[in-house]
């Protein structure tokens, strides 16, 4: 076991663990942000820099600063290593220059975008962005095209996190999409727009971070916000069948994984469960998610239905329901 | 007992004189007061002949604006409904078919747009949410109606005529950053 500080908190993990694993094992505050790392795919991170963060020790034999800051994806912790997240003013400086560059090329149309509501991008921004734009120039544009039957691509906002490239590595058998030419000009795509057929390719709607990967069956349906996320099973053959359905009223809008805290799904769910059972009869309901209250999509949002409690008011007692 | 207003009064059982028991001089007075208040200035008007003057930013009825080329500004984000107070709008998306870029200003626009006039309480807060000035308030207001469902209104009535010489000036609605920012035609999200 490792023992490790970060923003003045003293956290034990095994060997090999990444600063941002162990900052997730404290949890709150000081975990650093995360855009491209994803927990279940292997060989992610590293990309985006939102997660960089200072080590004011590098351990305890070498006490000496690290030079540059780091990203904490990838950056295995050494024993007695001190690290700064937020009590860093360097750290968020950096993080705000990082913002910056992703909306560099984004074209920040929230409202037409339908990942608007659950989106990382929009959190960081709003966390840590500026309200100015530095540059003058045109933003890339591309046309936004159909990967497969059920999934749209709109390069415009993809922030080149890879992690859907690592899905369809990972996950499928045949990978018929990746990342195309090189730096600015860089693009996430099927070669000659060859079509995503595999089983489990839905599942790179749900590790994009932003709304560059969304799904066909749910496109400009609704607004996640008008939505009930409820968790919901079924039976099936070839995934765990336990999802997420977002429900208007008793009508199923859409079929996702269900997400953790860090916005990583829990399980990866098959494409059937995702766009061919969308009647409420397909699944059995278990009831409703947990929402971080601060999320818009918290409001009018109920996790659990209490009963009224009947005050009688001249004898004075109270009936109370549990 | 020090009383802790000046207003307290020392109740008396006093009996009434004939004057008084007759009522006629307090009629008298209350008859004077009543036809005095004939010669005094009137505090109502007669509308709908006589108007009051309105504020330049009243908020009465909503407008959805069109652009400059006569295209609809909103794009059914759903920012106004989930603003709102009152839960007084809903609305469907659909998907801008190629061809219609002259209808619509954006990828994507309300093919269904309600805002029921009798839950609206005039507040303003959709104006102030809306990210593509697409709606506002006018010093219009709302008519009076026979039945309940007459209220809801749709895109019908709210979407400002193409014509336009018809259109609906809010310019004196927007601060003086919005108007500047909007001449700065720099960011693409503002052309
Ligand atoms: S990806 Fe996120 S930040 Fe980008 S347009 Fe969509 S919601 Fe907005
Ligand atoms: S004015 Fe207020 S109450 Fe009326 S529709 Fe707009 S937000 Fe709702
Ligand atoms: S009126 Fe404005 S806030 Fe409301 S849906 Fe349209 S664009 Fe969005
Ligand atoms: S999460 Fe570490 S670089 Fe992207």
């Amino acid at each position: 076991m490792l023992k490790v500080t970060i923003d003045n908190i003293p956290v034990e993990v095994e060997d090999g663990t990444t600063i941002l694993n162990a900052a997730r094992k404290i949890g709150g505050n000081v975990v650093p942000p995360a855009m491209c790392y994803y927990s279940k795919l292997k060989g992610s991170g590293g990309k985006c820099r939102t997660c960089l963060v200072r080590v004011a020790q590098s351990s305890a034999k070498d006490p000496r600063p690290m030079p540059k800051l780091v990203a904490s994806c990838s950056t295995p912790v050494q024993d007695g290593m001190v690290v700064q997240n937020l009590t860093s003013p360097e750290v968020i400086e950096a993080r705000k220059g990082i913002v910056e560059f992703l909306l560099l090329n984004h074209p920040l149309d929230c409202p037409v975008c339908d990942q608007a509501g659950e989106c990382d991008l929009q959190d960081l921004s709003f966390g840590y962005g500026m309200e100015e734009t530095a540059t003058e120039e045109e933003r890339r544009e591309y046309p936004v095209i159909d990967i497969g039957e059920n999934i749209k691509l709109h390069m415009n906002r993809c922030i080149l996190c890879y992690r859907c490239v690592y899905v369809a590595d990972q996950l499928t058998d045949q990978r018929l999409h990746g990342v195309l030419y090189r730096g600015d000009v860089s693009e996430i795509s099927t070669f000659i727009q060859n079509s995503v057929t595999n089983e489990f390719s839905g599942n790179v709607i749900d590790v994009c971070p932003v709304g560059a990967l969304t799904d066909k069956t749910f496109r400009f349906k609704s607004r996640v916000w008008f939505l009930k996320p409820m968790n919901a099973h079924r039976e099936c053959g070839k995934c765990s069948g336990k999802v997420a359905a977002w429900m208007f009223g008793s009508e199923i809008y859409r079929i996702t994984g269900r997400k953790d805290q860090y916005g990583e799904l829990e399980t990866f769910i098959c494409n059937e469960c995702r766009f061919e059972k969308k009647e409420s009869t397909d699944w059995v309901m278990e009831g409703p998610r947990h929402i971080k209250r601060q999320s818009v999509i918290s409001s009018n949002h109920y996790e659990e239905m209490k009963e009224q409690s009947i005050i009688h008011p001249i004898e004075g007692t109270m009936e109370k329901k549990e | 007992m020090k009383s802790l207003t000046n207003r307290s009064r020392v109740v008396s059982n006093k009996q009434m004189n004939f004057w008084e028991r007759i009522y006629f001089p307090a009629i008298l007075n209350g008859m004077r007061i009543t036809f005095g208040h004939l010669f005094r200035k009137k505090t109502t008007v007669q509308y709908p002949e006589v108007k009051r003057e309105y504020s330049d930013i009243y908020r009465g009825k909503h407008v959805l604006k069109r652009d400059e080329e006569g295209r609809e500004r909103c794009t059914a984000c759903g920012l106004c409904a989930v603003a709102c107070p009152a839960e007084a709008i809903t609305m469907v998306a659909a998907e801008r078919k190629p061809g219609e870029e002259h209808l619509y200003r954006e990828e994507k626009y309300a093919i269904v747009y309600e805002i029921n006039m009798l839950r609206c309480i005039f507040c303003g807060d959709c104006e102030e949410a809306c990210p593509k000035e697409a709606i506002f308030l006018t010093p219009e207001l709302v008519k009076s109606e026979y039945s309940r469902d007459k209220f809801t209104y749709g895109k019908d009535e709210l979407v400002e005529p193409l014509d336009p010489a018809k259109r609906i000036d809010v310019s004196k609605r927007q601060t003086a950053e919005v108007l500047e920012f909007k001449k700065n035609k720099k960011y693409k999200h503002n052309k």
